[in-house]
């Protein structure tokens, strides 16, 4: 445990020298809390007099509606619910960029040969690197959401519509779900970065991740499917299976022999 | 103390390493020399521990290889080939992880006593990008140390430095001698193995040969003493020729070049039989051939 500690550590004092990093750790989240803020300002007088369109009456009928909540106060928690899904890219890309220079970076700079050469065995390496990479991830969701939620509560008139961002749904996305993806997320890049010795390709290519988070976002915002407690319960229980297996391939190429051998 | 055993090392088809028998002892400076790519990098690899042989075993500090990895990584110190240091990071910090990866107890004090024997310490704080290739190097080697290894293994120490830089740090590692450690030095510095190991091996693929390199000059190309004479004529040439153990002679301008076993047992008949010949013997000398020269026939004879 104490190695692993270490490997964290180092990880964080170095990459966090690195200014991509920080952009994308700080920047992203910024943007993650104040897309929905905003739209729950300019859209907190929307259908006051309780009289909306066809078409907004019929989204507020879906599913995501509590009963509770009148038609405007429905209709900003489904515009707001539309961007669950965006909150997902910070678990996801935060991960990638420091796995993605830890990774390459080790490569380049050849440093991983005398860290190998010491006692730690190459599943406390692995554990440190991903913790490294994913810790952070974790608290940038955590911290982003309990902002907006913040945030939320100064823009929202209404305590019903607050209640319905701490809806279970909402509640299994960025506490459980997060932390998966982050997990995917790391393993992916871990296993793209030992091919590449460009952080940036790493980056890119480990990005194709982000293809099924804005397919769930875009396809909820077409109306084909609504990501309802069941749908995000169901996705994390995938994401497990899915992590479990790029757990192990990781634990593959991430073998001492061959990173002294086959990374190149 | 490393003791190998028909060690071996296959990637794929291509052998890196065949049959090598080593047997080291504790406190020995072992010089390891070979051309490019002659698996010297693999073996101190197997031999620390960190990857795999094919067939074969070994035995370091007491630890064998494939069973107690993780106590000859604990006992060994590696200077790789490239010092593969954080630059980003201080030299403190370099050495700090590396102290606490290896458990060592006293970590400020062990930092402080390399730093300051390798004159990196007024350069505690600063971030190794700023540093020189010789000063990595020197930190690569304080990291080598931190957890005072019993066995080192260095590769190629001294390679891209400039002369003082790799002259400070062989008399580094001469001084390392002296504490006892086992030294393990891949080097393609003949001159720098002649001056610091006990003895050598010349490796390519397999071991050619191991032995001490004034042993390994004897042997190959037998002991050169030459005379020095006011003149050369042929009677004085005779006059040397004649003794059985002289086993070839050569005459160069004014000198007598004789090969022979034993110099400091035979020289004396050999300066009385030239002056009881009329010879106005001016000096006489041993002509050393360099490390090269046996690496070189070596190697070459391997081809």
């Amino acid at each position: 445990m104490d190695k692993i500690k270490v490997i964290i550590r180092k990880e964080w004092a170095e990459v966090f020298k690195n200014k991509m990093v920080i952009f994308t750790v700080a920047f992203l989240p910024l943007i993650m809390i104040a897309i929905p803020l905003i739209i729950l300002y300019s859209t907190r007088e929307v259908g006051m007099g309780d009289s909306l369109s066809a078409d907004v009456s019929q989204i507020v009928s879906s599913e995501l509606c509590q009963t509770d909540l009148n038609n405007p106060e429905c209709f900003q928690v489904y515009l707001v619910s539309q961007f669950m899904m965006l909150f997902m890219l910070i678990p996801l890309a935060i991960p990638i960029t420091i796995a993605a220079y830890s990774i390459v970076g080790e490569k380049n700079a050849k440093s991983l040969e005398p860290l190998l050469a010491t006692p730690i065995t190459t599943f406390e390496l692995l554990i440190g690197k991903s913790l490294s990479a994913v810790i952070p991830a974790v608290i940038a969701t955590y911290g982003s959401f309990v902002i907006f939620i913040i945030g939320a509560s100064f823009l929202i008139t209404s305590k019903a519509v607050l209640l319905a961002f701490l809806d279970l749904r909402w509640l299994i996305a960025i506490f459980i779900v997060g932390p998966l993806i982050s997990v995917l997320a790391v393993n992916l890049s871990l296993m793209v970065s030992s091919r590449v010795n460009d952080p940036r390709a790493a980056e890119q290519i480990s990005m194709i991740l982000i293809v099924p988070v804005l397919g769930f976002f875009f396809g909820q915002m077409a109306g084909l499917f609504v990501i309802n407690r069941e749908v995000i319960l169901i996705i994390g229980v995938i994401l497990l299976a899915i992590d479990a297996a790029v757990v192990y391939l990781a634990i593959r190429v991430f073998d001492r022999e061959a990173i002294l051998t086959r990374w190149r | 103390m490393i003791i190998t055993e028909n060690l071996e090392k296959k990637f794929g088809d291509i052998t890196a390493v065949q049959s090598l028998n080593l047997d080291i002892k504790e406190g020995e400076v072992f010089g390891f020399l070979g051309p490019n790519g002659a698996g010297k990098t693999t073996t101190i690899r197997m031999l620390s521990g960190l990857i795999a042989p094919t067939q074969g075993t070994a035995i370091v500090n007491g630890y064998k290889i494939g069973i107690d990895n993780q106590k000859i990584r604990s006992t060994v110190g590696v200077l790789t080939e490239t010092p593969g240091l954080y630059e980003n990071l201080t030299a403190d910090q370099n050495l700090r992880i590396f102290a606490e990866l290896y458990g060592v107890k006293d970590i400020a004090r062990q930092i402080e006593k390399y730093l300051k024997m390798l004159g990196l310490w007024e350069r505690k704080f600063d971030t190794v990008g700023t540093f020189s290739k010789g000063m990595r190097q020197k930190l690569a080697i304080a990291r080598a140390l931190i957890h005072e290894p019993r066995t080192l293994f260095f590769d190629e120490p001294t390679a891209g430095l400039d002369p003082e830089a790799a002259h400070n740090l062989r008399n580094f590692i001469a001084d390392l001698r002296k504490g006892g450690r086992t030294i393990f030095l891949c080097t393609h510095n003949l001159d720098e193995a002649d001056r610091l190991c006990d003895r050598i091996g010349v490796f390519k693929t397999r071991l050619l040969v191991v032995d001490a390199p004034s042993n390994l000059r004897s042997s190959l190309f037998g002991r050169k003493i030459v005379f020095h004479l006011q003149n050369v004529n042929e009677n004085l040439i005779a006059s040397v020729k004649k003794f059985d153990y002289v086993t070839d002679i050569k005459a160069i301008d004014n000198k007598i070049v004789a090969t022979l076993d034993n110099p400091e047992l035979r020289n004396p008949e050999l300066i009385r039989s030239l002056i009881d010949n009329g010879a106005d013997l001016t000096f006489v000398g041993e002509l050393r051939h360099s490390l090269e020269d046996v690496y070189l026939q070596l190697v070459q004879n391997a081809e």
